[in-house]
């Protein structure tokens, strides 16, 4: 069998299984909108990475973490 | 040194921290046991093809489904949270938790996803064979995606396998194997999963025992039963066993955690383990107060479970706080315990070595860094308590730590009553007129939530006041953002994990209330 029909056959074997979902559809529906929840609202407007937002380089990142570690109250 | 900090802002973060991670782990665990109870259940099909085993793993796999849909990728948000309110300690512990983080996401996406799907979608589309091995590996990958992160949580616990490079502020990896490997992650594992294997067989045990006692599918639930109560049964051996390694590797590692766990203030040779017992509200560690109001305990039990001694001599928390005593220490060496002010000392030494050392490099000074890097070196062991100044902030929350231990241990042993009750039962033939104890299997589930939950404070409020164990407190461990930033998030994710929660349980109730599938539907994924 060649490489092309097993890889459709996953394909099927996936859309197939989507399509004849029954109540694990609305499994899918809570699935998704956690998703968009967590990366769409959370993540981009909530939890930005506080080095990667402040700083560029791994350099200053360090920099920054020594001087909280070496002088905290500053 | 840590004065200037304002603690609203680490009390928040913790706050969201704990608050995540423990809705996270309603979910969790159930998916780590009953993936192999579905498993189990599935192999008995195949060996005997005998139908009902059949809808018995389907119905099974069907809420197996609906928790593992709603819990998936709330842990995630622990990830974001490292980010942004945890950003010196992202920094600091470097690839040593990232590591272990990544392999869990690559594993848990490749072999969960791949093998869950020709789970749910794979009856009568692949061999019984092939279906069989799909469902074992769903198991097996879920539990081996909780060994990475259990693996990251215990170098938090014993920091071990690596070394710091002041030049970048970061832990590094020295050897992947110490840090897979060290008996406080190996037993935290076991103990870790063979407790979500109590709780899902505590499960089964208790919705099979609903229907009972709706005198619907009997049949099912006799077998449902007889499957969970010798997995069960077997899990709380083991869990006995693993809980006893995860407390010796405490005695040795963390003993702060271990005088908390069992309200000792003050140590004594010969311990003995409170099996009940009240705290004295009044008790302060330098105070000659009572530290129990009651107790029963077994005699010089600590001590045995502890050091393997019945007679070694087991550190209170004036102890270790007071130093002199003495242990040994992780090369097999009898050494005297340092005290609070010692520690926090040499602390303070490392912590300017560290200032020190970055100065003489950027001044291109190469002695004087090798001589900072050296002072450095010799007191990093200490790196942490440099942030402290009284020996209160080294004790954690006595009573929650206390009291989650005990609720925990009471509860397991809870547990194996409902798995041999239910064995005998059955094996009497006289398990659906058992209605006390059919109710009893059932209030039992939200119990084994309970006893999971109690088992990570203890975990988690026991280790304070580090984030890793002596070398950095929670409090340098934040960024320095704004605190109400952390609040509204706060509730956010109170409100978000709470739908979720009774999304959860409202799915799972309306499809235990429909039952097994009396007809089995080939054609249907789920």
């Amino acid at each position: 069998m060649s490489k092309q029909n097993i890889f459709r056959r996953v394909l099927d074997f996936y859309i197939t299984g989507f399509k004849t979902m029954t109540w694990g559809k609305q499994l899918w529906v809570i699935i998704l909108v956690k998703l968009f929840i967590m990366f769409a609202v959370l993540k981009a407007f909530f939890f930005p990475n506080f080095l990667n937002t402040n700083f560029e380089t791994d350099t200053e990142k360090s920099n920054h973490v020594i001087e909280q570690l070496t002088n905290p109250n500053k | 040194m840590l004065e200037g900090i304002d603690l609203s802002l680490v009390n928040w973060s913790r706050a969201q921290f704990a608050l995540t991670a423990m809705y996270h782990w309603l979910f969790v665990p159930l998916t780590l046991g009953l993936g192999f109870i579905i498993a189990i259940m599935e192999t008995i099909y195949v060996r005997t093809g005998i139908p009902e085993w059949k809808k018995t793993t389907k119905f099974w796999m069907k809420l197996f489904g609906i928790n593992f849909a709603i819990g998936v990728s709330t842990g995630i948000i622990l990830e974001f949270e490292f980010g942004t309110n945890w950003s010196n300690y992202s920094w600091f512990v470097g690839d040593i938790f990232g590591a272990p983080l990544a392999i869990e996401g690559i594993m848990a996406f490749f072999m969960e996803s791949t093998f869950i799907a020709i789970m749910f979608f794979g009856w009568n589309k692949v061999s019984k064979k092939f279906h069989l091995a799909s469902t074992w590996l769903t198991a097996i990958g879920a539990n081996l995606s909780a060994l990475w992160i259990l693996v990251a949580n215990s170098w938090m616990q014993s920091p071990v396998g690596m070394h710091f490079n002041p030049d970048t502020a970061r832990n590094e990896m020295g050897n992947f194997w110490e840090v897979l490997l060290s008996p406080v992650a190996i037993n935290k594992f076991l103990h870790t999963v063979t407790s979500a294997f109590v709780l899902a067989a505590i499960f089964v045990i208790g919705i099979s025992a609903w229907f009972l006692l709706r005198n619907r599918h009997v049949v099912f639930s006799k077998k449902s039963i007889k499957i969970a109560s010798i997995f069960g049964l077997a899990a709380s051996i083991f869990l006995a066993w693993t809980g006893d390694g995860s407390a010796y590797q405490v005695a040795q590692k963390q003993p702060m955690k271990l005088a908390a766990m069992e309200g000792l203030y003050h140590g004594k040779e010969g311990a003995g383990i409170v099996v009940v017992g009240a705290l004295n509200p009044n008790k302060e560690y330098n105070n000659s107060d009572d530290a129990m109001i009651f107790k029963v305990e077994v005699p010089k039990a600590l001590s045995f479970l502890g050091y393997r001694n019945a007679d070694a001599f087991v550190p209170g928390i004036a102890d270790i706080i007071n130093g002199g005593y003495t242990y040994t220490d992780k090369e097999g060496n009898l050494q005297t315990a340092l005290s609070f002010d010692e520690k926090v000392k040499r602390g303070k030494i490392a912590i300017q070595a560290l200032a020190d050392y970055k100065k003489a490099k950027d001044a291109n000074n190469d002695s004087a860094a090798v001589a900072n890097k050296r002072l450095l070196d010799n007191n990093f062991a200490y790196f942490g308590y440099g942030y402290l100044n009284k020996p209160e902030s080294i004790i954690p929350n006595v009573p929650l730590t206390f009291y989650s231990f005990h609720i925990m241990v009471a509860l397991a042993g809870w547990f194996m009553v409902i798995f041999a009750g239910a064995l005998f039962f059955l094996w009497k033939n006289k398990l659906e007129k058992q209605r006390l104890f059919l109710r009893l299997s059932f209030l039992s589930i939200p119990l084994a939530y309970v006893a999971s939950q109690c088992g990570w404070i203890v975990a988690e409020v026991g280790r304070q006041p580090w984030v890793i164990q002596d070398i950095m407190p929670t409090a340098a461990a934040i960024s320095r953002i704004d605190t109400t930033a952390v609040k509204i998030t706060f509730f956010l994710f109170l409100i978000v994990f709470t739908a979720l929660m009774f999304a959860e349980i409202g799915i799972l109730r309306k499809q235990i209330r429909k039952g097994p599938d009396l007809e089995d539907e080939p054609e249907k994924a789920v």
